[in-house]
């Protein structure tokens, strides 16, 4: 009887999915101050002043904003991101909160949305042990577990936060990996960055729970970039989750962060992203442009960095998570799934430098095309002429599930020396007919089996995934893939 | 700066020269050049496709280009032999431009054409017209260049169902006394179910000079046709040679092009296949063997347009001292094209500190019924193969020559001529060896050898 249960329960959750669609598409109805659309010298004074920052803040966003406007949008990625009309978006949406901004209490709307999201605010909710800062729009709403994570010395909190309370750390770290002038998108969030989240784990110290930020789109016609610092000092180590929803909207929305994470000797920090932004409806319309800029810089000896990521939503995706590997024997990881459906694009994968002798990176990306939809890896390996002894290891896989999508792969591999050992491996295939007839043969519909395969070709990347990520993560390609086999 | 000025004024001041000399074919291309490369800027180290190579530096040379047409040396036929042992041949010479036959060309007559383009404009008008600068892509300022100052090029054409029986053997040389810019320029038409073997190479006479070739091959495979073309560079640290391939295969057809460096300057091979038809089938391969300052770049692009077909790269580089080497791939699968296989292998040996690699193997695939891979890899010799060889009594040098030609083998047997073969082993091991000098696999010079 086993054999005709489980496609019963599988089909359930495809059911479930298949009449939610997108489930975290709901508005919440909160009054939001949003400020005014447009973008100039005076709205990035605004956002500063509005936050109550530092002189030394707004001039480095004065300097962002007059370097972006010498820029334009790059346009080598495999994607199709329109003419984005930048004064036509508000920089800052926040919602006012009924309740005294103390951030002892929320209001009640915020904590139902977060709720429905399956965030839990209250720090009574102790089973899922994970400190987390909510992010609603440009404002971070609350973050929990802090004062025990104080005793250790964790500071984790917004960055508006840690800009007032730790103004040295900030200055000393900001801008220092993704520096202002990297890219067209690095300059435009420079210049109007609203909220995010900072960590610093002091010296020696080992972050007891998962700290996590969840980014919540919610206000019309606005877009969000956050700021994400993490610092982990020597012989630190800190796992740190972040997840993303949005409202279902029929106009596309920006989303444009950047991610800056600095690792000292010895120290380890794991990044693990679950980002499933609205991904436009089946006709591909509305959705999120995603143009983010990560990167960790592996600062210390023997450090190490690893990215995971599971990407299946926004409409545009155009990521790419990397690692400046400094350190000697510094190790760079990066496992990304990133699934696309109906019209998403994506263009992700890594860039792995190894500056430092004897530095080992790992690159693991599984693409899977369904749909007409576009999914390219793109990934750089450079081996700097010093760094001798270094040894890369590139896979990326693609499937592809329906005759109108697309699968690309743009490996670039740079070598300096005769002592570093790089590999690259790339396939793309469609699924195996055998595999989905033999599930056929067994009882498992077409649908289920596919899901299966996918769940299994996934697998290698999943299981890197924190416990809590892992389920969701693997629900949410059954989900994505609904409707996608023919 | 802008390298490419020179030419243009160049052609401005001497169009007339230029255009007396050319078959009129070759004129009605030149205003479309001349258009393309008004705004045109030749790709510099880093641009999109050019990670490693600086074409402007190369071409910002002030090269002699001859525009009269001067002859410089009509007996090469009696100075420079470069034999493949246990191969006969149809032998025929460029001197850096000028097409010569030898006495062995007639014995392909019946069979095969070649021909510079000058007489085969009047002899096949029709098919020249059909072809001559058809496939090749104006967009590539190296192409427009060659286009804008081509005055003669070869004309290869094997008739529908001829099978040529000796390979077509041309060997380009490079000899006059002073630096120097060539445009050569092949058309290559393999009838319905024809074949032909093809085998080309670039050699230098005098190394004192600076010589730049500017080549565009142009090949058309009919229905069910087989071409194998062996193209071969041994030529000198001070020549520079920029090769752009263009392929287009009809339904059934088979080309393999291999692309061998042993000696050169600088060099960039542009592969563009276009498979147009089901069933044909493509093979790519390049072997590299570069040390000193040589700088060598392999850029292919194979493009799926036709569903069932297979294509399969394979390039390997062995680069030691200051070598560059570069390798760009990319396979594309267009829409409704299923059943497409296609494989591409990029792998790299790094011998020397100071040697640089640079590979960027894509895919882009728009099929879902289809297997492609690509792989890449950048090392050094298996330490532990070398250490069995020294406890079996065979020096380090030895063991690592041994080990490196096992390395570039697969490349060489992918080669369809027996005799070619052998003798592309032969070569491999003496330039490992470092015993290959210039030239050394001419006639000539093993009669010097010879007689010392």
């Amino acid at each position: 009887m086993k054999e005709t249960e489980k496609p019963e329960k599988g089909n359930q959750i495809i059911e479930e999915a298949a009449q939610a669609e997108y489930k975290y598409g709901f508005v919440t109805d909160i009054e939001t101050e949003v400020i005014p659309k447009g973008l100039d010298e005076d709205v990035v004074r605004r956002i500063s002043a509005l936050k109550g920052e530092p002189e030394w803040l707004l001039e480095f966003r004065l300097k962002a904003y007059r370097y972006w406007l010498t820029l334009k949008a790059p346009t080598w990625g495999h994607v199709h991101v329109p003419d984005i009309d930048y004064q036509d978006i508000s920089y800052y949406a926040a919602p006012r909160q009924k309740i005294a901004s103390d951030k002892k209490e929320i209001d009640p709307e915020l904590k139902k949305t977060f709720d429905k999201l399956g965030i839990p605010l209250e720090e009574q909710l102790r089973l899922s042990g994970m400190a987390v800062d909510a992010v609603m729009d440009s404002v971070s709403v609350k973050t929990t577990y802090r004062e025990r994570l104080a005793e250790l010395g964790v500071i984790f909190c917004s960055i508006s936060e840690a800009v007032k309370d730790y103004p040295d750390l900030v200055r000393k770290y900001l801008g220092k990996v993704v520096p202002y002038t990297d890219n067209f998108y690095a300059a435009l969030n420079s210049a109007v960055f609203s909220d995010g989240s900072f960590v610093y784990i002091p010296k020696g110290v080992r972050c007891p729970m998962e700290l996590s930020t969840y980014f919540r789109i919610n206000a019309a016609q606005t877009g969000q970039f956050e700021r994400t610092l993490i610092v982990a000092d020597d012989d630190a180590y800190v796992s740190y989750l972040e997840g993303c929803t949005a409202p279902m909207r029929d106009e596309n929305q920006l989303h444009a962060a950047i991610v800056e994470i600095i690792v000292e000797d010895r120290a380890e920090v794991k990044y693990s992203t679950v980002q499933n932004w609205y991904p436009g409806d089946k006709d591909g319309k509305g959705g999120i442009y995603n143009l983010v800029t990560k990167r960790g810089l592996c600062r210390g000896d023997h450090s190490k960095l690893s990215w995971t990521q599971v990407e299946t939503g926004s409409a545009i995706t155009w990521k790419y998570p990397s690692c400046v590997l400094k350190g000697d024997h510094s190790t760079g990881e990066f496992y990304s799934v990133a699934l696309t459906n109906n019209w998403q694009e994506a263009d992700t994968g890594t860039k792995m430098i190894h500056l430092g002798k004897n530095s080992t990176s790992t690159i693991v990306s599984k693409g899977i095309s369904a749909g007409h939809s576009q999914n390219s890896y793109r990934g750089m390996v450079k081996i700097a002429p010093k760094a001798t002894g270094c040894r890369n290891f590139t896979q990326c896989d693609s499937l592809l599930l329906s005759d109108t999508s697309g699968a690309h792969t743009f490996p670039v591999i740079e070598v300096g020396n005769d002592t570093s050992v790089v590999e690259h491996e790339a396939t793309t295939s469609k699924i195996n007919e055998d595999q989905i007839f033999y599930c056929n043969q067994r009882g498992i519909s077409t649908e289920d089996a596919v899901g299966l395969i996918v769940n299994g070709y996934a697998k290698e990347v999943m299981a890197k995934l924190p416990m809590e990520f892992a389920v969701e993560a693997q629900k949410l390609l059954s989900v994505s893939l609904e409707g996608a086999v023919g | 700066m802008n390298a490419l000025q020179q030419y243009i004024d160049l052609f401005d001041a001497s169009r007339d020269v230029i255009e007396q000399q050319s078959p009129e074919l070759l004129n009605t291309l030149r205003r479309a050049a001349r258009e393309q490369l008004q705004d045109a800027r030749l790709p510099r180290k880093g641009s999109e496709d050019y990670e490693a190579t600086d074409l402007e530096a190369v071409f910002a040379h002030d090269y002699g280009v001859n525009v009269n047409r001067l002859p410089f040396d009509a007996d090469l036929a009696n100075t420079f032999h470069c034999d493949v042992p246990n191969m006969s041949t149809c032998l025929y010479y460029t001197s850096n431009d000028a097409f010569h036959s030898s006495a062995t060309a007639e014995r392909n007559i019946g069979q095969v054409v070649v021909e510079p383009f000058s007489m085969a404009a009047v002899d096949y008008p029709e098919l020249m017209s059909a072809y001559y600068g058809k496939l090749a892509r104006m967009s590539d300022p190296t192409v427009a260049l060659n286009s804008l100052l081509v005055q003669d090029g070869l004309f290869i054409y094997v008739p529908d169902g001829v099978i040529a029986e000796r390979p077509i053997q041309l060997v380009n040389i490079f000899n006059a006394a002073l630096d120097m810019m060539v445009q050569r320029r092949l058309l290559i038409i393999v009838g319905k179910n024809a074949s032909v073997k093809l085998l080309a190479c670039d050699h230098t006479q005098s190394p004192d000079y600076r010589y730049l070739n500017n080549q565009v091959v142009e090949i058309v495979a009919m229905q069910g046709a087989t071409l194998d073309f062996y193209d071969m560079e041994e030529s000198t640290p001070l020549t520079s040679r920029v090769s752009s391939i263009y392929v287009d295969q009809h339904e059934g057809s088979n080309v393999l092009i291999d692309g061998i460096t042993l000696i050169n300057g600088f060099t960039r091979n542009n592969y563009h296949v276009e498979v147009n038809g089901e069933h044909a089938e493509t093979q790519l391969l390049g072997m590299t063997i570069a040390s000193g300052e040589q700088h060598v770049d392999s850029h292919t692009f194979i493009s799926h347009n036709a569903p069932r077909c297979h294509s399969n790269e394979m390039f390997k580089y062995v680069l030691n001292d200051n070598a560059v080497g570069a390798f760009a791939g990319k396979i594309l699968v267009k829409p409704n094209c299923p059943r497409v296989e296609a494989y591409q292998g990029n792998r790299n040996l790094c011998g020397a500190p100071t040697a640089k690699i640079y590979t960027k193997p894509q895919l882009e695939i728009y099929t879902d019924d289809v297997m492609c891979s690509h792989g890449s890899a950048v090392g050094q010799l298996d330490e532990e193969a070398l250490f069995y060889m020294r406890t079996r009594g065979i020096g380090i040098d030895e063991a690592r020559r041994l080990l490196m030609q096992a390395f570039v083998a697969d490349v060489i047997d992918g080669v369809r001529l027996d005799a070619l073969k052998d003798r592309l082993h032969y070569l491999v091991e003496k330039r490992f060896a470092g015993t290959l000098s210039n030239c050394a696999s001419c006639a000539q010079a093993c009669r010097v050898n010879q007689e010392k």
